[in-house]
């Protein structure tokens, strides 16, 4: 199983952008779909070695939804700021949060989370990857907004990554 | 029946074309580059989206087909922009650090260091044996 399907994710990924770009299911899709879900991850295995173990169920989902709303949520915010927030009154900040992720993937998904959601964009990861550099639009308390990030994002992230 | 898809697919449009412009307005009047970001890698998401969903109420109404791109172009927006967003802050650190900062300063004042001895990747070789590292395989 594992040989002949390297990234069994990637693989169902690949078959439903295939299918979602040709915006029909016939069965000459499925078809190239699935030799192009079978091919392409025996042949980039190479680039992408220690694959994440990560749990599509429902702490996925949970993500999901967590991260949609927010972004919605995060739209009106940033839009109120641009509108009625005079530049001298932003108080923008950087933060410096530590991470307990440990795989690339899981710290990759975080920084995008960051940089989608409430008033924050994630800058840079730290040398020995233990902190993430965020920069906040505008924020009261840093160690308030540290923790929010830590306790929403991240604890979801390590059940996703278990 | 019509009459209410009009109603909702303008509305969506609206929306849409509002969040776009009130993000491209914060380009404009945010003080410096780290702000100036705020607006486009936000604001813009969710008026893609409306813009987006209008699109697909349209075709599925007026022409009775269900599209599926916009939700590929939805997919590809969220895995781009926050690599964009992070490309421009990498280079701004860059910026800041060797001072050829040409702009007002940011509100945030320049970044600071992580705890440590270690700096920022952006600053540093990969180094081995560490989660950010893309040397050690």
């Amino acid at each position: 199983m594992n040989r002949l399907l390297p990234h069994p994710a990637l693989s169902a990924m690949l078959l439903i952008v295939w299918l979602l770009m040709a915006n029909s299911i016939t069965v000459g899709g499925i078809v190239l779909g699935g030799v192009f879900a079978l091919v392409l991850p025996k042949f980039t295995q190479p680039f992408w070695p220690d694959r994440p173990r990560m749990r599509f169920g429902r702490a996925f989902l949970g993500y999901l939804g967590i991260v949609l709303l927010d972004i919605i949520v995060a739209n009106f915010q940033v839009a109120w700021l641009i509108l009625f927030r005079r530049n001298g009154d932003l108080r923008a900040r950087w933060l410096v949060v530590p991470i307990d992720l440990t795989t690339p993937e899981a710290i990759t998904m975080l920084a995008g989370t960051i940089s989608l959601t409430p008033g924050t964009v994630s800058s840079d990861v730290s040398a020995d990857g233990r902190y993430l550099l965020v920069h906040a639009l505008d924020v009261d308390d840093a160690e308030a907004e540290i923790a929010r990030i830590k306790t929403r994002y991240e604890t979801r992230l390590q059940r996703v990554f278990a | 029946m019509s009459v209410i898809a009009d109603v909702v697919i303008a509305a969506l449009l609206l929306l849409g074309a509002g969040f776009a412009l009130i993000g491209s307005w914060g380009l404009v009047r945010l003080p410096s580059t780290m702000e100036r970001l705020h607006g486009p890698t936000k604001a813009t998401t969710l008026g893609l989206g409306a813009l987006l969903l209008a699109s697909v109420a349209y075709f599925q109404t007026r022409l009775g087909i269900w599209t599926a791109h916009e939700l590929l172009i939805s997919l590809f927006l969220f895995i781009t922009a926050p690599i964009s967003a992070n490309m421009i802050a990498k280079v701004h650190l860059h910026r800041v650090r060797i001072g050829a900062i040409s702009e007002p300063d940011s509100i945030a004042g320049p970044p600071p260091r992580p705890d440590g001895e270690g700096d920022w990747a952006t600053f540093e070789a990969p180094r081995r044996d560490n989660p950010a590292s893309t040397a050690n395989s």
